[in-house]
């Protein structure tokens, strides 16, 4: 039985997950601030990988970081960087397709908070940075777990835009769900329902725990 | 001196009200600002703080000039430091009374000295949610002044307390304030409120 695309799937995971957290904490902040126009056009943005198609995100991907033309004939040639058919071109695609999952609870959470706590801490004299760090981020953690585990999940389950980016190579960008899915292919259905029972037992856990953790702090928790 | 003369637009039910204040502060006074719902004396506070921007006008601290429109001066709230009572505490949530001092100022014997003003030093492990409403509100008092603020600026700050409770810290506050050189503007709906203690009174309509 060959585990690697489970092996691959959870480092997937849990560097898009890192990379996430990193990138949309600070977003989510910036979102939660007073709206903007732009800042409108950006949580669009950010919010198309819910409803479209992961096929078509993928293909779009696919067409842009293609090494042949444009953007990745670029990249490759200026920094050799090739996303297509590369691990690291899940990384981006997951990155993508996963960052509302991130987002989007940590900017309710941000939003939730009463005004008056930053600008408490604002007349103490502390910076924004200080107030977000020691007032803002500590009482967002149940909603910071949720963001953390819905993304990690997510990347977990993620089929269609990895496939259109990455295809399937054995050790390089054979996740999970693909593995299943080519272990059908092939009517191996016993490879098939070990990975799934795995992605299903992984995911499970993570969203037991968070339903555990964040059972006195908030009133559902996917909010 | 305080010097406060400032003009901003409210947003009121089914119109716009200005806010409209022209006003001096003698330094160390304590000066109640009292008026109907909606007058805006909240956002007055909050313009001096520096947490609203109001659309003219201009406020000088003794010498320094915390705003002035005309020329663009605008200092934040960090560099006013004002100490603000909130009229709903503005706790931090995750913080101990402890914390809450210790996150506004380092002064290990300052802080020992308001927790005993408040009657708090036995409960600084404890978190708001474990608070009763009038040590919430005492604790609100407490972090303002743990920064020992030249203006001190208090939003209904003494609505939570039972009439023995307030007129026991009354009297501590007024202490310090003297004791701090604090210049303090208390928002009030009650007319007949504190006036026996404060020195001026500020009516906006």
């Amino acid at each position: 039985m060959d585990l690697s695309p489970i092996w691959l799937t959870l480092k997937l995971a849990t560097i898009t997950t890192s990379l996430l957290l990193v990138a949309g904490l600070p977003l989510a902040w910036w979102l939660s601030g007073r709206r903007s126009f732009v800042k409108t056009i950006i949580e669009a943005i950010i919010t198309m990988p819910l409803v479209l198609p992961p096929s078509v995100l993928g293909f779009y991907l696919l067409l842009a970081f293609s090494p042949q033309h444009g953007l990745g004939k670029w990249l490759h040639e200026v920094f050799d960087i090739q996303f297509v058919f590369s691990f690291k071109g899940l990384v981006l695609a997951s990155f993508i397709y996963s960052m509302p999952f991130m987002i989007g609870p940590i900017k309710s959470a941000l939003q939730q908070l009463p005004v008056s706590l930053a600008q408490a801490s604002y007349t103490l004299g502390k910076t924004r940075w200080q107030t977000f760090k020691s007032v803002l981020l500590p009482n967002i953690k149940p909603s910071l777990l949720t963001a953390v585990v819905l993304t990690f999940a997510h990347t977990l389950g993620e089929f269609g835009v990895v496939l259109m980016i990455g295809g399937n190579i054995p050790n390089v960008t054979r996740v999970a769900s693909i593995a299943v899915y080519d272990s059908v292919e092939q009517m191996d259905y016993a490879s098939a329902n070990t990975y799934s029972l795995i992605l299903f037992a992984i995911t499970f856990i993570m969203v037991i725990a968070v339903f555990i953790f964040n059972k006195y702090q908030a009133k559902s928790p996917l909010e | 001196m305080i010097s406060i003369a400032i003009e901003k637009n409210l947003k009121v039910y089914k119109g716009r009200h200005v806010l409209k204040v022209d006003h001096q502060f003698a330094t160390g006074s304590t000066t109640k600002i009292y008026g109907p719902s909606g007058a805006g004396k909240t956002t007055l506070l909050k313009v001096i703080a520096g947490l609203i921007q109001p659309e003219q006008g201009k406020i000088m601290v003794g010498q320094q000039c915390w705003l002035d429109t005309a020329n663009g001066t605008n200092l934040s709230p960090q560099k006013r430091m004002p100490g603000f009572v909130f009229q709903d505490y503005a706790l931090f949530p995750n913080m101990t009374i402890a914390e809450h001092l210790a996150y506004a100022t380092s002064d290990q014997q300052w802080i020992d000295r308001l927790l005993k003003l408040g009657k708090l030093d036995t409960l600084t492990d404890h978190k708001p949610i474990h608070l009763s409403g009038g040590q919430q509100q005492r604790l609100a008092i407490l972090r303002a002044l743990a920064i020992k603020p030249k203006v001190l600026l208090m939003d209904e700050p003494f609505s939570a307390l039972d009439p023995e409770m307030k007129a026991e810290l009354i009297a501590g506050l007024r202490l310090v304030f003297k004791e701090i050189g604090a210049t303090v503007l208390i928002v009030s709906h009650n007319p007949q409120e504190l006036d026996d203690w404060v020195d001026n009174e500020l009516y906006i309509a």
